[in-house]
């Protein structure tokens, strides 16, 4: 009964593209600040595991309020908008609407999408890091380990994305990858 | 008591959701409903529509809570066939 009203609110508001693009956006985003973190602490050397764990979770938690909160404001207004155009046009209320619903409601969903992406994203790169450090799994090289994780999910996305557009997958996710490794590059040559 | 098995609304409504979806939902309210409807004009953010649903025995007020919930507004009622027991 949920998922049918939700399903609803997601047809009558056009939401669905709207949350796949902030998905893979800001999921994007997520990967790729946690791979340009580690590839810092990589090149600096002689870091406690400890130290990067917290860094990056902490980024990954900021990186997720920032995403729920941001998507939150926006999307809040902007259906208003709407919902106000729309009433207008109807000259009459809407509040006993899924219309009116769907304003409420959604903006909540787009902006827990927006930042769950980069969270779990972000949690899934730091795994190996956290695994190595609580001594269940050990990677000879967990930096190492997580930077392939996050460029596997750069990869992932890009995929995804040529999959939506209707383009090669293939070459879709070899662009993101580039993106991924031009920043990578860049990181070693500062550092 | 009389059973309401006819009625042709005019109703005006968003374009989301759209005809086929909004015909849909009017015609799960009973087994038996069967809804036609006629785009009579189209402007840029709703449609105007006659609404004609038939059936055994209507119930009015679930149909115009259904349109409402839609984000529809009821105009008028333009006919109606009633039968008594």
């Amino acid at each position: 009964m949920i998922v049918k009203q939700i399903r609803t609110l997601l047809d009558i508001s056009h939401s669905e593209e709207i949350m796949r693009r902030y998905f893979v956006v800001n999921g994007f985003d997520g990967a790729l600040t946690m791979l340009g973190l580690i590839m810092g602490f990589y090149i600096s050397k002689d870091v406690e595991l400890v130290v990067v764990i917290t860094t990056c979770l902490a980024a990954a938690l900021a990186l997720g309020m920032s995403g729920v909160s941001s998507a939150y404001i926006s999307e809040a207004a902007e259906r208003r908008r709407t919902l106000a155009q729309l009433e207008g046009a109807m000259i009459t209320s809407l509040d006993e609407s899924h219309h009116a619903r769907a304003a409420l409601w959604i903006p909540w969903l787009v902006a827990l999408v927006n930042g769950i992406a980069p969270l779990l994203f972000s949690l899934i790169i730091v795994a190996p890091l956290w695994l190595t450090h609580s001594g269940m799994l050990l990677f000879s090289r967990p930096l190492v380990s997580s930077m392939a994780v996050a460029l596997t999910i750069i990869f992932l996305l890009g995929v995804f994305l040529g999959k939506v557009g209707g383009t090669f997958w293939l070459w879709s996710g070899l662009q993101s990858l580039a993106v991924a490794l031009v920043t990578v590059g860049l990181i070693y040559i500062i550092g | 008591m009389a059973r309401v098995q006819r009625l042709i609304l005019d109703v005006l409504k968003p374009h989301q959701p759209n005809v086929l979806e909004f015909a849909r939902t009017i015609a799960a309210l009973g087994e038996d409903y069967q809804v036609d409807i006629q785009v009579i004009e189209v402007d840029e953010q709703t449609e105007t529509l006659q609404v004609a649903i038939d059936g055994n025995s209507l119930d009015f007020d679930l149909i115009s809570n259904a349109i409402s919930e839609s984000g529809a507004s009821l105009h008028s009622i333009d006919e109606v066939s009633v039968i008594g027991n």
